[in-house]
């Protein structure tokens, strides 16, 4: 092994996506003083490398949401929304914005500005009825993204399969009408070389993140999935299509490819393989991992980071030949695959299993979002009937500390390393 | 003669162990679990070993189990009590292929491996509906003593709903039930089958296996062995030792260290932690 971090590549990639997304909310807050209008967008189907042409400031409302529990202010944020009528059950992203437009775009990290249009996909319904709180809010436009997706599992949507050419063609046809939408907001002309220019960097960016998450197979694992996995995906997010994004994880599979050469690892002494199903406990982000790293176990790879990139992880590149068309089958395969990663993962999961020798499954629903969490007890149980491989279910939330117990976490996680440790003794004894 | 200890600090009592090289248990101990915890433990640990008339020298090995586990600072090492009391009622009922503990703050479904490892479990999430404290609110609320619940139940003949998920609220449903002029004794058995209708829901989620072996404290109470069947639609294994069942999984635990300890390196396996 090298004993030379060569220009500090050894966590660039978590230095660089803390610098970018300083400067990715320095953006904002000038927006936001410069009373420019933004595009909000959402982590499944943001359509940033189509934004980015009409020069919109694109914000991520889950992501900021998210970023006050992080940070350990979400709970006044909630307070503020449950105050004015929002129901405890309401999605804690969506009270969290409430309470962020109710302070004129007030966040832990800076300030947003309003929005100029919504953009959006059905890949989550929420998404829908939030974006109607903007409308009564702002009344700017929203425009829906409607993504035929199969909802079938085991039936991926790609090129050639029956009726793809016809889905492709519908959001081809919505893309053409949202361009529209966008010329009228932003009083610009839509520039083609522009979308070429930032698909291009969006197939780097996709490539990149694909390569990414095939290099965790190694062992030991390169990365935790849960917790630089999210910074990674911030970076996949907010800067879709962009030189900086093409920049970044050119840089980051560099990173990986030099830790694995070096057999430079994300643990010390790697212990556990593991995979975590959902969203992750944000009120105790870094404890969470710390929860399961004690016991030397860390996360290989994550449905998290296959949804919440709005399946780019399948590394989809666009035929820059024919950009509306391609951008359109882009969107109808990444983001059907980002719907079968919540809702359809057991197949996935098996792989995963199989390629990134994995010791545990972790699954954690959580409270305030059905989307993500609704189906989770069945895809457990159906992940256990094709393979044994032990599995944890441990229920907290995503942004509301009321109904995150550390205790209650702690025990659970001990117990299924126990568990862990056992099978492994037993493994050995040659008695499994 | 060397002996292993298991302590267990519940959120309401501590029981503490003492089991022979045999794996017999010598001595038991339950006391208040309090606000010091670690006080706790030391006092419970201490009044087993005289109840086993054993010196604590003795003693090899101690393991600590429970919500304070980590407070048993005089103990060895930990292990969840979800671990210990499989291990615990493998023990007592080698066929124990599930396990329902109900404990004063929480009920654990856990599926066990026949040798009492740990394939699967559940618990009841940040809700004390389904467990002891439940009971607790109804022995409150129509003042009778907890011993004197199960009893009291099974002269039920027409049991009430008992709708709420909530304990504290609890209370008050089953104030309402007494302005209804609904029966002591049926509003009680309406509690059992309310928290054994609950408990039944976790161990589905595990999948009830035979046999199924009920532990912990509120495994003494009669109506509850007895609505717990009903639901489960299964006989239940209950040992006098139910309420001791975590305390005896982790004095077992200690055992197989001790026994690790004395036996040639590559023969060894080693206590869950």
């Amino acid at each position: 092994m090298s004993d030379t971090n060569q220009n500090g590549i050894v966590g660039r990639g978590n230095r660089e996506g803390a610098r970018l997304f300083r400067q990715w909310f320095d953006g904002l807050g000038r927006a936001a003083d410069e009373d420019r209008g933004g595009a909000y967008v959402f982590v499944m189907g943001s359509l940033g490398e189509l934004l980015g042409t009409f020069d919109l400031p694109l914000v991520f409302p889950e992501i900021n949401s998210l970023q006050t529990a992080v940070r350990h202010q979400a709970h006044d944020y909630l307070n503020e929304a449950e105050d004015i009528g929002y129901s405890p059950d309401i999605c804690g992203y969506v009270k969290a914005d409430v309470a962020t437009q109710r302070r004129a775009g007030a966040l832990p990290m800076g300030r947003i500005p309003k929005p100029s249009l919504a953009v959006l996909t059905n890949a989550c319904n929420t998404y829908i009825k939030w974006a109607e709180i903007w409308e009564r809010m702002y009344g700017m436009p929203a425009y829906v993204i409607d993504v035929p997706a199969s909802r079938q599992d085991g039936q991926t949507v790609v090129r050639g399969a029956p009726g793809f050419e016809r889905d492709r063609r519908y959001v081809a046809a919505q893309l053409r009408e949202l361009i529209g939408v966008l010329e009228d907001v932003t009083k610009k002309k839509f520039d083609i070389d522009r979308l070429r220019e930032s698909m291009q960097h969006a197939n780097t960016m996709s490539r990149g993140w694909k390569r990414v998450i095939e290099l965790n197979r190694s062992r030991p694992s390169l990365f935790n999935a849960l917790s630089d996995g999210t910074i990674y995906l911030g970076v996949a997010n907010g800067f879709r299509g962009s030189e900086e994004g093409a920049r970044y994880f050119d840089q980051l599979v560099e990173e990986m490819e030099y830790k694995r050469q070096n057999g430079i690892g994300t643990l010390v002494d790697e212990k556990f393989r593991l995979v975590f199903v959902g969203v992750p406990c944000y009120p105790i982000f870094r404890r969470f991992t710390e929860l399961f790293s004690e016991h030397g176990g860390t996360f290989v790879n994550s449905t998290y980071l296959w949804f919440a990139s709005g399946g780019t992880n399948l590394g989809f590149e666009y035929d820059l030949k024919d950009p509306i068309e391609s951008l359109a089958e882009g969107v109808l395969v990444s983001v059907s695959d980002a719907m079968d990663s919540m809702f359809f993962q057991t197949r996935a999961l098996a792989s995963i299993v199989d390629d990134f020798a994995v010791d545990g499954v972790v699954y954690h629903p959580i409270k305030s979002c059905r989307t993500t969490s609704t189906g989770l007890a069945d895809t457990r149980r159906a992940l256990m009937e094709m393979r044994d491989i032990p599995s944890l279910f441990i229920e907290s939330d995503m942004m509301d500390r009321r109904v995150v117990s550390e205790a209650q976490l702690k025990n659970r996680i001990d117990a299924f390393f126990e568990g862990l440790q056992s099978r492994r003794h037993q493994a050995a004894a040659g008695k499994v | 003669m060397a002996y292993a200890a298991g302590v267990d600090v519940g959120s309401t009592q501590t029981k503490a162990v003492v089991i022979d090289e045999h794996g017999r248990i010598v001595g038991r101990a339950l006391t208040m679990t309090g606000a010091n915890v670690t006080q706790a433990a030391e006092q419970a640990f201490g009044v087993a070993l005289q109840d086993g008339d054993v010196r604590e020298e003795e003693v090899e090995y101690v393991v600590g189990t429970g919500y304070g586990r980590y407070k048993v600072t005089f103990g060895n090492t930990q292990v969840t009590e979800i671990s210990c009391h499989g291990r615990g009622a493998v023990h007592m009922f080698p066929n124990t292929r599930t396990v329902v503990d109900m404990g004063g703050q929480d009920t654990k479904a856990i599926r066990v491996s026949p040798r009492g490892e740990i394939v699967d479990f559940c618990m009841n999430d940040k809700c004390a509906a389904g467990t002891g404290r439940f009971l607790g609110a109804a022995s409150a609320a129509l003042e009778i003593p907890l011993e004197q619940l199960g009893d009291t139940a099974l002269r039920g003949e027409r049991p009430v709903k008992i709708s709420t998920t909530c304990t504290v609220f609890a209370e008050s449903e089953v104030l309402s039930w007494l302005g209804k002029g609904k029966r002591i004794e049926d509003i009680l058995l309406g509690v059992h089958q309310s928290i054994a209708g609950r408990s039944t829901g976790l161990l589905w989620r595990v999948g009830i296996e035979p046999e199924l072996t009920f532990t912990g404290g509120v495994a003494k109470n009669i109506a509850m062995i007895e609505s717990l069947e009903r639901a489960a639609g299964c006989k239940v294994n209950v040992s006098p030792e139910s309420h001791f069942m975590g305390a005896l999984g982790a004095a077992l635990f200690a055992l197989d260290h001790i026994r690790a300890s004395r036996a040639p390196a590559a023969t060894r396996g080693g206590t869950p932690s």
